[in-house]
Parts: C-alpha cells; structure tokens; sequence
C-alpha cells in the first residue's frame, strides 16, 4: 500500500524525547515548519471529531453513544457545537486542520444548516489543509438521502453509509430502518454529489454461512468506488445483543473458526478487486484511506466535540486524553453553564503513549514505526519479544517498520499481549 | 456448676443449604443469647471459606441458657460438627461430646447427602435424634412425604417431628421445648476423677491456644494442673470459659458441661482431637475410647504464581498451621516452579481449604501440584523409602517394587444407585469385600486404592447418587501393584508439577483423560499446542491444542484508545494468574482442575 498523500515526510532520526518536549508551546510555530524539532503528533497530523449523539433508533448490536429522542433542538445543539470549537481554538491555536470527522449517533440527521455553521465555524477558528476531508456518517434510508447535496455543498467531501448488510432479513435482524432496495438508492445519490463514498458491512451475522458471505461481499465490492469498512459482528455488553446472547438468546452467531474463515475470506476477495486491507476492518483502493481514521491509528492528534467524544491533545509538552460527559443532556449544560464541555484532562506518561501508538498502529497494514515507539517508550521494544512472533509468521520487521502480517493482524490482541509482556 | 439433668448437649444434622446455621441462628436469638445488635447471618460458620461454601470446618459451639415450660432454666450446649469426610474423624469426636442431635431437614427437598452420613455418624454415637422439618411455609413443602422419607431411609420414628420455618422464626419455641424434653440430660459422675474430651482447638492470639472440651467426670477448675493423656503434656489451666458464643469466664465445669481452657499452649499441633483431658494428680487411669491421630494422607506442592511471593508463602503457611494440626508441611523446590512447600493434608477437601485460606486471607496466588498419597518404594537393597512427591521417584533399576496405601470404605445408599455406586468402585481398582441391605438401603463395603479416591472420588459418588450415598473410609495397609509414573508434557516441555504415580493399567485412560481436560483448560495461544501423557519415554496419549485463529477487535477508532489500552492493561493482569512453561502459559486452575475426572 502506498503512503496517503497527506503523510507528512518522515525526518532523520535525531529527534529524541527532550528536544521534542521542549517544542512544547510552540506548535504554531513548529506547524510553520522552522528548524523547531517536531513533537510526536505531527507525525500523523491534526483532526477534529464532532459526535451527534441521536438516531432514530437504536441498534440491538451498537455500543456507540447513541440516543433516540423526537425532541432535539438542533439550533440549541449548534450553538454548543461552536462554544466548543471556540474553547478548542484558544487551547490550540494555529493548528491546521487536516480532517474533521461528523460521527455519530446518526450524522445524517442533522439539520444541513446546523452542518454548515459548524464546519464554518471551525473553518474560522483554525486554518484548514489545502484540500480537507470532511466525512459524515449516514444511514442510508431516503429521508436522510435527500440531504446529501445540501452537505456536499457545505463542505462535506466524504460519506459513510452505515450499509451493513446487502440482505433484507439481515437488516431487520440488525434493527435497522432501511432496506437493501434504499441503500443502493442511497449510495448511487451519494456518489453523484461527494467525491469519496464509503460504506460499512457487517459479516459472522446470525446464520450467516461463509457462502452467503462470499455471495454478499462480492455484491458490495462492485458497488464499491474506493473504500468499504468490513466489520466482524462484536457482541457488546450493555447492547440489547449484548443481553440476548447472555440469556442464551442471539442463535446461529459463528463459532470463531467461521469467524475466522469469514475474515480470511473478506482478505482474498478484497485482495483481488484491489481494496486490500489498509487497517483490520478497512478497506481502500491506494489513497483513498481515510484520512481521519489514519491520524487514530498513527497516534496525531485529535480534539474530540459533543458528549462522550474522546480527544488526544499535545499541550504544553504533555499528551492529555481528554473527554466529556456521556449523556447528551449533562454535555449540554456543562457547556451551556460552565462554558466548557472538558472532563478533567488526563496527561498520558510515556509508557502509555508507547502502549497506545503500538496497539493502534499494529492495525494498520503499514505498522509501527519503532523509532517513534523507542522515542515514545524511552527504550527500544525488546526483540525477545517479536522474534518468536515473527518466527510464528505473525510479524514482520524491516529495519524500523514492524508490521502484522494478515495472519497476526487477525490475531492482534495476541500479538499484542506478547509484545507488551 | 450446672445440675446434670438442667444440662441438654446437642448437634444439629442437615443437608447443605436445609437450613442448619440459620435454625442456630435462631436458637440464639430467642434465647436472647447475643444481643439483637450483635446478630449476623451464620453467627457460628466464622470463616468466610465456610460461610460460602455452606460447610462447617471446625466445630464451632455456643451455649444458650432457655428457661423451659417446666419453670426450670435449662443449659443447652449446641456443637455445631464439620461435614464432610475429610473430617470424619473431627466429626465423630464433636458428636461423642453431645447426647442428641437435630436432624434437620428441608420439607421441600426431603433426605439428602450429608444428611446420611452424618445422621449415621449421630446412630453410632447412640445419640436421640429429634427430626426437624424446616421450611414449612415453602409452597413446595411435604412434611407428610418428608417424614415417610426419614422413617424408610434412616430408620427413625418422625411421627412427632416438628415443623418450623427457621428463616420466619414459626416453630423455634417448639424445637427449644423439644431439645429439653425429649434429648436425654448427659450422665456423669461429679466424685470420680476428671475425665474431658478434647473437642477441638483453635489458636487466638491474644489467649494463644484455646480448647474445647466436653467433661465427662469429676470437675475442671481454674488453676488445675491438667495433663494430655495422649501426649502426656501437662498444662495449668489460666482460663476457663462457657462460649455464648463469645467466652464468658466461669470458675469450674462440671459433668456434661461443654467449655474452654487456656493454659500456655504454644501450638494447636500440640492439643490432639480426641484426646483424654485429666488432672495431672489423681487423674483417671483410663482415656476416652476410640483416640485416633491425625495422619495426613494426601500430599501436594503449593507454589506462589510469583516466586517473589515464597516469603509470604512461608509466613501465611506458619500462621494457617498454628491454627491447623492435621496439615503438614515442608520446604521443596522444583525446577519448573520454584521453591515451595510439600504439604500434606486430611483429604482434598482439606487441601481446597487451605490453598483456598492462603489465597484468600494472604492473598497469595498459588499452584497446587498433582496431590499423591505416600507410597512405599522397595529398593532392591532391601530398603523402603516414603514416595510424598512423583518427583522424587528413584532411578527404577534401583527399585523391586512400589507399594501403595489401600482403604476400607463404607458406602451407604439407596439401592436404586447400587449399580452406579459398584460401577464407580470397579472403575477405581476396587475389590468389594461386603454387600448388605437394610431396607431399601444397601451397605457396600470396598477396598480401594487410596490414590483412587483422594482427588474426586466422593465428588463423583455425591453425583451418581445425586447426594444420597454417605462414604466412610479407613486406611488399611499397604499393598504392591503395578505403578508407575505418568508424565505430562506441554508443547514438548515435561510439567512436574502434574506428575502423578498411576496404576499401569489406568495410565492410558487417565493420560488420555488429563490431556482433553488441559486442552479445556490452557488458553489458545498463538501457536499450536500439542498435550502429551507419556511413561519414560512413551507417549500413550496425545492432544493438540489448536493455535488462536481470531483475537482482534472489529472496531479501534478515536474513542476507543483508552478503553482498549485498560482491557489489554487488565489482560496483563489477568496473567500474572499464569504460570510460564517454555513458551507456553498455564493458568493456575488448571493445576487442580486437570485432575478432576469425569468418569
């Protein structure tokens, strides 16, 4: 897979842990690109999530936070949406904006006017990449496609259709609102006013037989224009699948041999129609990863919007996660009446920020660097630990790139509980 | 000092969960014995390992002052025994110290598993029995089938049984009435010599060792010298005290009375169940029959998960034995493991129990090693060396034979079981000495291999039977068979710690057996694992324990970093539980759970 476009160039390697410390409070003007050694995020840049916590209805499988309610006043939600971006913008001034993120919740129910004071409002706040990939998330029923030229033209340049199953019964199993018929009406609207569509399935349904798999991803794959999000079925506590499957409900779900097979399967067939695999469940033709989720995954950073969003911030020579309250409403009033919707900060220590970059970048398919990880963790990854791995054919080490092999990378927890001891 | 016949000694006999502790519970509370704000739920069961499991370790006892219908005030000892066959012995002491028991049983449930054995163990000790039926107020309740059970299955008038509800408190005045009434007033003779029973002990320490003692002759004071018949330790007695059931201090116990006593006494190793209490001068000249030393019979090796912890380990076991005699225990290492102790114990039940106190009250986590019995190993010298650990086994060329411990076993139950009951003691290399009915009821007597019984045997007969069997046993001697030792290798590396000797013609069966439970019990890893069982350098049992084929997490995007980095934070944890063999990690419970058979 070739590098994205935006990858910044890799520097020599004289950069240690102190010299990018003391960067620190001088983002502008390492973002200007003087001879200021870089701090450790811009090594994946700077992008900005935005949750809208409603849907129309709630799916038996998400763990997302997601809220259904008829009454939402999107001007009140707007205002809020834009307080924050305010608070964000003195917080860091002058970084440029590489990727903002609409997620949900369901996106696509937002008013688009709500959609254009926010994206304009941060357009006003921080400069913005020469050509910005601003991604909403939207369900594919008719209601929601009517809107999507009216996002595209606010600024949107990317959708991701929640699809997940090309099989009537299967939507309904998964609760969802629209049909297969509506979904391909959905996407062939969505690909006539954006320039990039993606969409999401999910495979090890109930019942599902690897046949019917193969059957269904060959279908999505020559709808597909550049990107498709694969996901294995997750059962996750405190869903209604969650509580189903633990009162011995939820029948038919694949034994992880099946699950196993499915997802060697999506591999090949992915493979062959040139979307292989740039991280575990995604999927793009060279170039058309998502941005966004690249900075996730190769540890930039990230300010998080709306209730329950996560951020990842370097400030003042520190890397705080930072959050905010769950429930829409108490986000709402922390930021209607305190003026802020932060939780306290939580600075990272190295050691965690080392955990954090090698447990996500192992997802993706081009690895870790282990420089960046030796810089991070304060001492090189022990190679005790990833010769048995590579000798198992999990991993693979070239100079300092150490990647999952598509054997490990479906293994990846334990790979990763090897390599961290 | 207490009229004998204003003195009533009782035990109560029940099936778990029948409501034992809380019919005690009650008896207490009534009487006003501790006060309303002292009360907790199973005042008597004081370990938290007894309260969970439902089981009685040690004797616990409380004396409850009840002023009767008569007008009298009358004093009722109650003992509360251990129920389980690891404690047998244990048992049949506490019920000696009392004349009559409760038979409690669940109305809903009717006559179950412990109840027999221990109702038997009440027979033999010629106790009267007051049959109880709790839980009256259950919809589900029978009293009038409940009590045709107990006359068919153990034989003893339950015409006038009487009904309560221990959890409600209807029916507690009635069992009061009835323990004065209708349990005989102990017997005993206040001029003769003294003559106690050692009931049990226990270490406190504040008071150091404290022991239970039920008189039978003559009078204990404060002061006496007093001797140990058994091991002729000789003692002053600093403290005497009734328990209600905390001590309360009295200056003498008469006949029948049931008490305690200090006396510097360093260690509970030192106080024997069972043993003859006298005074030191003018004792009496015949002890108490029926004194058996404790020997332990089962032995393992109990090593910390982290070395780092043997200290602890050594501490945690010095303080546990202080207050246990009946477990021995001595230093070991191994190459695999560590260092250690080699321990022995009364039975499996006993070691669960103490590795379980270990874990729990030091918070040690630990590997317990494949329990064996002490064998005999012959050499061909002409000497005979104690086999305590399959580790230590000689270079075979030097050995002529092995020779291991036998049992005699009594197995009591309904004959509907019977055939299920033989098949088990066939399958574990018995040989049936008796088979007699009384009844509906079958007595079966076998000698068995010790070794064949220690891990799960009374596990497995409780199962075949669905709890009515009752199981006894006695060791017998020694006898030579054809045993060897089995290994067990894990991904090519031998595992010592799961060595065990073994009959040859089991070996197959039981390697076959250990290598499917350990393909349960060792996690995928992300290689495959093969599981061998082999004899010297023969393999006769395989498994292979397929290699991890999906472990990763569909979705990891921004809001997910700090959940996932706590879930592998926590999976880091989680092996610490582990122990390292070769490449390949082995939880601690499989140690104990591999052993475990189904059949």
């Amino acid at each position: 897979m070739r590098a994205p476009a935006r990858r910044p160039p890799a520097h020599p390697d004289a950069r240690g842990r102190a010299a990018a410390q003391s960067a620190a409070g001088g983002v502008a003007q390492a973002a200007r690109g003087g001879d200021v050694p870089r701090e450790d995020w811009q090594e994946a840049g700077f992008g900005i999530y935005l949750h809208w916590p409603f849907c129309a209805a709630k799916c038996p499988y998400c763990d997302f936070n997601s809220h259904v309610s008829d009454r939402i006043d999107q001007h009140r939600w707007a205002r809020a949406y834009c307080a924050e971006i305010d608070r964000l913008g003195t917080l860091l001034p002058g970084r440029v904006v590489q990727t903002v993120f609409l997620g949900g919740g369901t996106p696509s129910l937002m008013d688009p006017e709500l959609v254009a004071q926010v994206l304009g409002r941060i357009r006003a706040t921080w400069p913005m990449a020469n050509d910005p990939e601003v991604t909403l998330e939207a369900n594919p029923t008719s209601a929601e496609a009517g809107r999507f030229a009216a996002y595209a033209q606010c600024g949107v340049t990317r959708l991701s259709l929640g699809v997940q199953a090309l099989n009537d019964d299967d939507l309904r199993r998964l609760g969802r609102l629209h049909s297969v018929a509506e979904a391909r009406t959905a996407y062939d609207m969505a690909r006539a006013v954006f320039d990039r569509v993606s969409f999401d399935l999910i495979h090890a349904r109930q019942y599902q037989t690897l046949a019917q798999w193969r059957a269904e991803l060959t279908e999505a794959l020559a709808m597909a224009v550049d990107h498709l999000s694969l996901y294995q079925l997750t059962i996750e506590d405190g869903t209604a699948f969650g509580a189903r499957h633990a009162r011995g409900g939820l029948r038919g779900l694949p034994d992880d041999d099946l699950g196993a097979d499915m997802y060697a399967l999506t591999q090949d067939l992915c493979d062959a129609a040139g979307l292989a695999a740039y991280e575990v469940s995604n999927h793009a033709r060279p170039g058309a990863e998502s941005r966004h989720n690249l900075i996730y995954w190769r540890s930039g950073d990230w300010a998080g919007i709306g209730p329950g969003a996560h951020g990842r911030l370097s400030i003042g020579g520190q890397r705080l996660a930072t959050s905010t309250p769950l429930a829409p409403g108490a986000w709402l009033a922390a930021v209607e009446r305190q003026g802020s919707g932060a939780l306290p900060d939580e600075p990272l220590p190295a050691e965690e920020q080392a955990t954090e970059y090698l447990m996500m970048s192992l997802r993706l398919a081009e690895g870790c660097d282990l420089a960046r990880h030796a810089r991070l963790a304060g001492a090189p990854l022990d190679h005790a630990r990833i010769a048995p791995l590579a000798e198992a054919g999990l991993v693979q080490q070239h100079a300092d790139r150490l990647r999952c092999t598509p054997q490990g990378r479906v293994v990846l927890n334990g790979v990763l509980r090897a390599l961290l001891g | 000092m207490t009229q004998l016949d204003r003195i009533r000694n009782f035990s109560i006999v029940a099936h778990i969960d029948h409501g034992k502790s809380t019919l005690a519970d009650r008896l207490i509370q009534l009487t006003g014995t501790v006060a309303e704000r002292d009360m907790k739920d199973q005042l008597l069961d004081a370990m938290d390992i007894e309260r969970e499991r439902g089981i009685t370790i040690k004797a616990n006892t409380v004396r409850i002052e009840y002023p009767a219908k008569d007008g009298h005030t009358y004093i009722l000892n109650l003992i509360d025994t251990p129920g389980h066959v690891d404690f047998a012995y244990e048992v049949s002491r506490s019920m000696r110290a009392v004349e009559g028991s409760l038979l409690v049983v669940d109305a809903s449930q009717g006559v179950e598993a412990q109840t027999l054995a221990n109702v038997y163990t009440a027979i033999d000790a010629n106790h009267e029995i007051v049959p109880v039926l709790n839980k009256i107020d259950l919809p589900a309740a029978e009293p009038d089938r409940v009590r045709e059970q107990i006359e068919d299955v153990i034989g003893i008038d339950a015409s006038e049984a009487v009904e309560i509800s221990a959890k409600s408190g209807l029916g507690i005045p009635e069992v009061l009435e009835a323990i004065v009434t209708r349990l005989p007033a102990p017997k005993g003779d206040r001029d003769a010599p003294l003559k106690a029973m050692l009931v049990d002990s226990w270490y406190d320490p504040y008071l150091g060792v404290v022991v239970l003692i039920r008189v039978m002759d003559g009078v204990i004071r404060k002061g006496d010298k007093i001797k140990m018949m058994q091991t002729g330790a000789t003692h002053g007695v600093d403290k005497l005290a009734v328990l209600k059931p905390a001590m309360v201090d009295t200056p003498e116990l008469g006949p029948g009375e049931i008490g305690i006593f200090t006396g510097s006494i360093k260690q509970v190793r030192d106080t024997k169940v069972g043993d003859t209490i006298t005074h030191e001068k003018k004792g009496c000249t015949e002890p108490l029959p029926g004194f058996k030393p404790s020997i332990p019979v089962v032995f393992c090796g109990l090593f910390p998960v982290d070395s780092n912890d043997f200290e602890g380990l050594r501490g945690a076991i010095d303080k546990l034995a202080l207050n246990d005699a009946s477990f021995t225990y001595e230093m070991e290492s191994s190459a695999a493991l560590g260092f250690g102790f080699r321990c022995g114990f009364l039975g499996l039940l006993h070691l669960e129990v103490i590795r379980d106190r270990l874990e729990r009250e030091y918070d040690i986590d630990l590997i317990t090693t494949a329990p064996s019995v002490v064998y005999h190993v012959h050499m061909r010298d002409g000497s005979m060396q104690e086999l305590h650990n399959p580790a230590d086994l000689p270079d075979l060329t030097h050995v002529d034979h092995i020779e291991e411990p036998r049992i005699k076993a009594t197995i009591l139950v309904p004959d509907e079981y019977l055939g299920d009951v033989l098949k088990l003691c066939q399958d574990r290399r018995g040989i049936q000495a008796e088979l007699t009915y009384a009844g509906s009821r079958a007595m079966v007597v076998y000698d068995l291999p010790l070794n064949e019984v220690v891990f799960d045997f009374y596990d497995r007969l409780k199962s075949v039977t669905k709890g009515y069997a009752s199981f006894d046993y006695e060791i017998t001697g020694y006898r030579e068979d054809r045993l060897v030792k089995m290994q067990i290798l894990v991904n090519d590396e031998p595992v010592d710690a799961l060595s065990m000797m073994v009959h040859r013609d089991r070996a197959e069966g039981r390697g076959r057996a250990m290598c499917e439970k350990l393909k349960e019990l060792i996690p995928r890893h992300m290689f495959k694992i093969p599981i061998q069982a082999a004899i010297g350098g023969k393999v006769i049992a395989r498994e292979t324990l397929a290699a991890m084929r999906k472990d990763v997490t569909a979705k990891c995007y921004g809001g997910d970093v700090t959940r996932k980095k706590k879930l592998l934070e926590k999976q880091k944890a989680g092996k610490k539980k582990m122990r390292q063999f070769g490449k390949v990690e082995i939880p601690q419970q499989a140690f104990i759970s591999a052993l475990k058979m189904d059949g």
